[in-house]
């Protein structure tokens, strides 16, 4: 022990700046993939800002007075409008992005699962330390592309990309020459890259640095979750770099696979991104499907129902996430037999997925509840990715999808498992493992009212979203017709009081920070069982030198 | 059986009963919704919280899917879920409940978890598939359509052999119609602005007219073969339940026959650049007698506006 420390001090732990930008460190790059995911989630936050704003009445407002002011076009003029409806474009689309790339992926994965997975599984750290340093340093620089994209020329008069988050060409091509669909490209392959390195960082980890006598099948169930995600990213976004590439291709080199003059298809492009695509959404609710799942066991003081069964349903979700990706393509004239094909797969999906649902209540059940800030967001997102699953299973049917498919219906479903479910599982792990994290409470009255003001802020933005697409309004649209425009405002509304509850939030963690409220090793009392309650708050700065031994 | 089993059981007796209650009052409701739906067709309504009225047997049967089975279906399990949820809350929160138990197991009701959903996934599969293929499936005078009757072919309907073709062709921003069986005569339909509007069409809804409609027979089956010229788009019109990638290089087959003449407006449903928005589908059903006419103005001298003409004329 005598030269472990001995060693251990030889190694000095940079100070200052060093110590962030050098960091081989898993909780400090844990760290600072969450302040990198706040800071993204602000900027994607207020993005959708001003769609809503745009779109809370008829016409054309917002955009050409913003395209005046960045771009400099002559105030309400006829360039200036075009420029501004391009501006929407790009502004859904950075949206999309940043909010899937920057946002829901670098909190779940790289911030809890960096802090957390090595604490639960009893690892010293993770297995490949510099890896993990280049994993996150490697997202600002594809932030920065994509920020900086915004002002390139997309398509001739207008700046940025805006071809959607799914850049199908051929608007991604030929329908937007200019530089900033390169950007954008770039952005996503070191994006990806990061991705990657970070999920075969997990899969060793979690492989190779379980404690002693921790067999698979004791792990916590937020490190499986982990795996299983590591292994949906490390199959799937290989499959994004290349179809990407093609289009860096086809855009710059003259190759033509998505151009159907030179032999190529651009449905092709839909299969390749969806390939990715429908596993990526797993990704992102798989390790929130984790955390939940400890949450609801720490406050019922009663352990996880069905252990097993929820480990094999998020292998099996995993599994059959890869199969079931051309139901976002009901529309595009695949065939029938194929159409049949997919509605099977997709349905099957739902079993697992109300395995998981249905274990939670049976977690609480004969439980003994305390409805702690952790604990009502986990409740929250039960219920939000409920309602978010349910019109899956609609969608699902690709007989409903043709009315559906590119509506706002679509938009709901999917801010219903993701803005809702997704983020609403990274709020509740926030506010469980902050005390852990940085050893101090929050205020609860403060997070049960940003529970609440956002619980009411979400659903009114997007519950009304269900009746305009399934009375017809496509999505991605700057401008509507009149009978559009009750359910919109409603929703624009819902913005404003999901913007109050994210100032609640931000005020949360000044508060804390500035009361410093100690927080204790275990501040959740008995129900809290996995390994990272046995540490202090926060924990050393390398934890478990001796490994703790699993019975 | 244990104590604990038997409690489930008598919880999932009590749940059935409210389920089927709440079935047996939330299907006549959807179904009642639609009755009294707003009689406007072909547009969305201020306020909607539903499908537009349908006027084809292909939208009947979306319909009668997503309002009598799937909206009912999955309003019960978010009602369920939503009980539970509150059930446990109040039955097991520390006070009321302050020794938790134990338990992390219970076969029966992981068996029933598991096969419930698989039995409520095959009841919604039944019909799917049939609407699906009706969808997919150009009628050829024989065949019968499943119309509202989702569960029995039976009670279908025959719909004519497609009898008209048209080519759609999306453009950057605009459609532009090709009517095969008239020499391929052909115009392009591009929306008008308020101010044309208001010059030329009073009344019609801003974002939704357009110069030259899609014109078409009443009752009668019209094939629509979807291409694009530059990027993708989508051909939609909500009222007849079609919507159709318009994709370059690729020719994607839909049809539909609509039963009540009137105009119908759909919207682009791809999204295809800044003027995405601003690029919407009209078409103008006719009697067989109007359509014949125009048809016939049409074919002639090529000329849109003439035939257009004639129409007007002709009420
Ligand atoms: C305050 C919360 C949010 C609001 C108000 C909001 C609003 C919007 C709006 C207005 C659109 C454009 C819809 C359209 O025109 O088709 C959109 C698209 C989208 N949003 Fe959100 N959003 C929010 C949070 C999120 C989050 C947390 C995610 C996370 C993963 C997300 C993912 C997406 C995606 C993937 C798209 C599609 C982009 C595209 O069409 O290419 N959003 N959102
Ligand atoms: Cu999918
Ligand atoms: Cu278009």
């Amino acid at each position: 022990m005598a030269t472990a420390t001995a060693d251990h001090d030889a190694h000095a732990n940079p100070t200052g700046w060093k110590r962030y930008v050098y960091s081989t460190n898993h909780k400090d790059i844990g760290t600072m993939y969450l302040i990198f995911a706040i800071v993204a989630g602000i900027i994607g936050g207020a993005l959708s800002g001003f769609m809503r704003w745009e779109l809370a009445e008829p016409g054309i407002q917002i955009f050409p007075g913003l395209a005046s002011m960045v771009y400099g076009h002559e105030w309400q003029s006829a360039a200036a409008i075009d420029a501004g409806k391009h501006m929407y474009n790009v502004f859904t689309t950075a949206h999309g992005l940043i909010m899937v790339f920057f946002v829901v992926m670098p909190a779940l994965i790289g911030g809890y699962s960096n802090w957390f997975v090595p604490l639960m599984i009893g690892a010293p750290d993770m297995a490949f330390p510099r890896m993990n340093n280049i994993s996150f340093w490697l997202l600002p620089p594809a932030f920065i592309l994509l920020l900086m994209s915004m002002f390139f020329e997309g398509p001739p008069g207008g700046m940025g990309t805006g071809g959607g988050w799914t850049v199908y060409p051929p608007l991604s091509t030929t329908g937007q020459p200019g530089p900033a669909m390169d950007f954008a490209i770039l952005s996503l392959h070191i994006a990806g890259a990061s991705s990657i390195l970070g999920a075969i960082n997990f899969i060793t980890t979690i492989f190779n640095m379980r404690a002693p006598g921790m067999t698979l099948h004791k792990m916590p169930l937020f490190p499986w979750a982990i795996l299983v995600t590591a292994f949906l990213l490390l199959l799937s976004l290989p499959v994004l770099a290349g179809a990407i590439t093609m289009l860096l291709t086809d855009r710059n080199f003259g190759t033509t696979f998505f151009t159907p003059d030179g032999g190529g298809d651009p449905i092709l492009f839909q299969h390749l991104f969806w390939f990715f695509g429908h596993p990526e959404v797993y990704i992102m609710i798989l390790p929130g499907f984790g955390v939940v799942s400890h949450i609801v066991a720490t406050f019922s003081k009663k352990p996880v129902f069905g252990y097993l069964a929820m480990v094999y349903a998020m292998v099996a979700i995993g599994f059959v996430g890869f199969i079931v990706w051309a139901h976002h393509m009901y529309t595009t004239g695949i065939s029938l037999d194929t159409q049949r094909y997919f509605v099977f797969a997709t349905m099957v999906i739902a079993v697992p997925t109300g395995v998981k649902i249905f274990s939670w209540i049976a977690t609480m059940w004969g439980g003994s509840l305390s409805f702690r800030p952790p604990m009502q967001w986990a409740i929250g997102f039960i219920f939000l990715f409920t309602v978010g699953g349910v019109t899956g299973v609609v969608l699902a049917n690709a007989g409903a999808d043709r009315s559906l498919h590119d509506t706002y219906y679509v938009v709901a479903h999917f801010h219903y498992v993701l803005s809702l479910g997704a983020v609403f599982s990274i709020f509740a792990a926030w506010y469980y493992w902050y005390p852990k994290m940085f050893g101090h409470m929050y205020s609860e009255t403060l997070a049960t009212v940003h529970f609440w003001v956002m619980f009411v802020g979400v659903n009114l933005i997007f519950f009304p979203q269900h009746f305009l697409g399934l009375n017809g309004m496509p999505r991605r649209y700057i401008d509507y017709p009149e009978a559009f425009a009750w359910w919109n405002q409603v929703s624009s509304w819902g913005y404003a009081v999901t913007l109050v509850a994210v100032l609640v939030f931000l005020y949360t963690i000044v508060d804390a920070i500035m009361k410093k409220r100690p927080a204790g090793d275990n501040p959740w009392g008995e129900g809290a069982t996995t390994l990272e309650w046995t540490l202090p708050s926060p924990p050393p700065f390398h934890q478990f030198e001796t490994l703790p031994k699993i019975k | 059986m244990s104590q604990r089993e038997t409690d489930v059981s008598k919880l999932l007796a009590r749940l059935a009963i409210v389920i089927s209650a709440f079935i047996a009052w939330a299907v006549p409701t959807t179904a009642f919704a639609q009755e009294t739906g707003d009689p406007v067709t072909g547009q969305p309504t201020d306020g909607a919280i539903g499908f537009q009225p349908s006027v084809t047997t292909i939208m009947d049967s979306t319909a009668a899917f997503h309002n009598g089975l799937l909206m009912p279906i999955i309003t019960v399990i978010t009602i369920f879920v939503t009980a539970l949820l509150i059930w446990v809350m109040v039955r097991y929160n520390s006070k009321a409940n302050p020794t938790p138990a134990r338990f992390t197991h219970n076969t029966l009701i992981e068996i029933v978890w598991t096969v419930v959903p698989i039995l409520i996934l095959i009841v919604i599969a039944i019909p799917s598939f049939g609407v699906l293929t009706d969808q997919m499936t150009t009628p050829d005078g024989e065949r019968k359509y499943l119309g509202s009757s989702i569960f029995s072919r039976e009670n279908g309907e025959q719909v004519p052999a497609a009898e008209i073709t048209v080519t759609a062709t999306g453009y950057q921003w605009y459609w532009g119609y090709e009517y095969n069986d008239l020499d391929g005569a052909s115009f392009d339909s591009i929306m008008l602005s308020d101010e044309e509007i208001a010059a030329t069409k009073p009344g019609q809804p801003r974002l939704l007219a357009v110069d030259n409609e899609l014109v078409v027979p009443v009752n009668t089956t019209v094939r629509v073969l979807v291409t694009a010229a530059d990027v993708i788009h989508a051909f939609a019109v909500p009222a007849f339940g079609v919507k159709t990638d318009a994709v370059p290089g690729r020719i994607n087959e839909t049809w539909f026959n609509a039963r009540k003449e009137g105009l119908y407006y759909g919207q682009c449903s791809e999204l295809c650049g800044k003027d995405h928005a601003f690029m919407p589908l009209a078409v103008r059903v006719v009697s067989k007698e109007e359509y014949a006419a125009w048809a016939e103005k049409l074919k002639a001298e090529d000329d849109v506006e003439a035939a257009n003409m004639t129409l007007a004329s002709l009420n």
